[in-house]
C-alpha cells in the first residue's frame, strides 16, 4: 500500500485574506520577521496497491478532478510506501 | 396558461430548498417538487432550481463535493440540452463546481459571512432570468454567504463582457458599481452570470428571500416572472 500526501494551495494569483489574517496574528505576536503567509489544505490517504506508478497516477486524478480547483489552486503530493 | 414543473434539487445541508419551492408552487402557483440527489433522474420538469444552503457542510470547497451527487448527472445533461437551470448562492458554487458556469467562488474578501440585503444593477435585461427588468434598473435582493466572492480569469472575463453574460453587479442604491458597493471583493462586483446559451444562471443573491410582499421586497419576483415569461413565450412558439 502506498501513502499519498497532498497540498493544495491557492494559487500565486489569488489573493488569500485567510493568509493575510494570520500574517497580522503573526507580527502582533512580534514575528515580525515573518512574511508571505498562505493558508492551503493537507490531505492524507491510502491507495491501495503495490505499484508506485499507479499509486501517483491515481493521487494525480484524484487532485484534478476533486481535490484542487484548477482556476484558484494547484496541488502537490509525495507518494511513500505505507505498511497497515 | 399551463402550469410550469419546476424541480428543486435537495442536497445534504441545503437550507433555501424550501423558500424556492415556496416561491414556484405557492406564490407563483406552478407545479414545485422537491428532487433528493441521489435520485439519478431529474423526471419531468421544465425548471430546475439548485438552492442556497451548505451542501455537504462547504467540505473541502464550496459545492466541490455535491457536484458529484448522482443527480447531477442529469441537471448537466438537462443544462447541456438547453433546459432552464437556476443556481442560488451555493447553487451558484455547484454550478461553477460542475464547469456549467466559469468561474469560482473565493472566500469573502473581508473574511465575514455577509448577510443583508444589496443593491444589484441589471447588466443584461434580454437573458431569460432579467427580462422582467429594465436595462440598468437597480434591484434590491438580500445576500448571506461567506464564499461568494467571483472569480474569473481576464481573459474569460472578457468574454463574459463581450457575451454579455453579466447579469448583475453589485452596486449603490443610485447604480452607480463601486468597490464601496461590493460586499465581498467579486471581480467587477459581479453578482450573477449566465452560461454562453443563456438557460443558465448562477447568482450569489437570494431573489427567493425577496418574493413575496410579507417580507418587505418584491424585486426577486422579477427573476422567477422572467424565467416564467419565457417559457412560456417558448411553449407558445413551438
Amino acid at each position: 500500500m502506498y501513502q499519498s500526501k497532498i497540498f493544495v494551495t491557492l494559487r500565486k494569483s489569488i489573493l488569500d485574506p485567510q493568509g493575510k489574517a494570520v500574517e497580522h496574528g503573526v507580527h502582533s505576536l512580534g514575528f515580525e520577521k515573518v512574511k508571505d503567509v498562505r493558508i492551503g489544505k493537507f490531505v492524507e490517504m491510502n491507495v491501495q496497491t503495490d505499484n508506485k506508478a499507479e499509486a501517483e497516477r491515481i493521487t494525480k486524478e484524484v487532485c484534478e478532478k476533486l481535490l484542487a480547483n484548477p482556476i484558484m489552486e494547484d496541488f502537490h503530493f509525495t507518494v511513500e510506501n505505507h505498511k497497515s | 396558461m399551463s402550469k410550469l414543473k419546476f424541480g428543486v434539487v435537495v442536497f445534504p445541508g441545503s437550507n433555501c430548498d424550501h423558500d424556492a419551492h415556496y416561491v414556484a408552487g405557492t406564490l407563483l402557483g406552478h407545479d414545485a417538487r422537491f428532487i433528493w440527489h441521489k435520485e439519478g433522474s431529474l423526471g419531468d420538469v421544465d425548471v430546475v432550481i439548485l438552492p442556497g444552503g451548505f451542501s455537504y457542510g462547504d467540505y473541502l470547497r464550496c459545492g466541490a463535493i455535491a457536484r458529484f451527487s448522482p443527480v447531477m448527472k442529469d441537471v448537466v445533461r438537462f443544462a447541456n440540452n438547453g433546459g432552464i437551470v437556476m443556481g442560488i448562492c451555493n447553487g451558484f458554487q455547484i454550478l461553477t463546481e460542475a464547469s456549467l458556469l466559469p468561474g469560482v467562488l473565493l472566500r469573502n474578501a473581508s473574511l465575514k459571512f455577509v448577510c443583508k440585503y444589496v443593491h444589484l444593477r441589471v447588466e443584461n435585461a434580454e437573458t431569460r432570468f432579467s427580462s422582467k427588468c429594465q436595462q440598468g434598473e437597480v434591484l434590491e435582493i438580500p445576500i448571506a454567504h461567506g464564499d461568494g466572492n467571483y472569480f474569473v480569469d481576464a481573459g474569460t472575463l472578457q468574454k463574459l463582457e463581450e457575451n454579455r453574460q453579466i447579469v448583475l453587479r453589485y452596486c449603490g442604491p443610485g447604480g452607480q458599481v463601486t468597490d464601496a458597493a461590493n460586499p465581498n471583493g467579486a471581480i467587477s462586483n459581479i453578482a450573477g452570470i449566465v452560461n454562453e446559451a443563456g438557460n443558465v444562471l448562477g447568482m450569489m443573491p437570494h431573489p427567493e428571500r425577496a418574493s413575496d410582499p410579507v417580507l418587505g421586497h418584491t424585486d426577486g419576483r422579477k427573476i422567477f416572472d422572467s424565467l416564467v415569461e419565457s417559457l412560456v413565450q417558448q411553449t407558445v412558439l413551438t
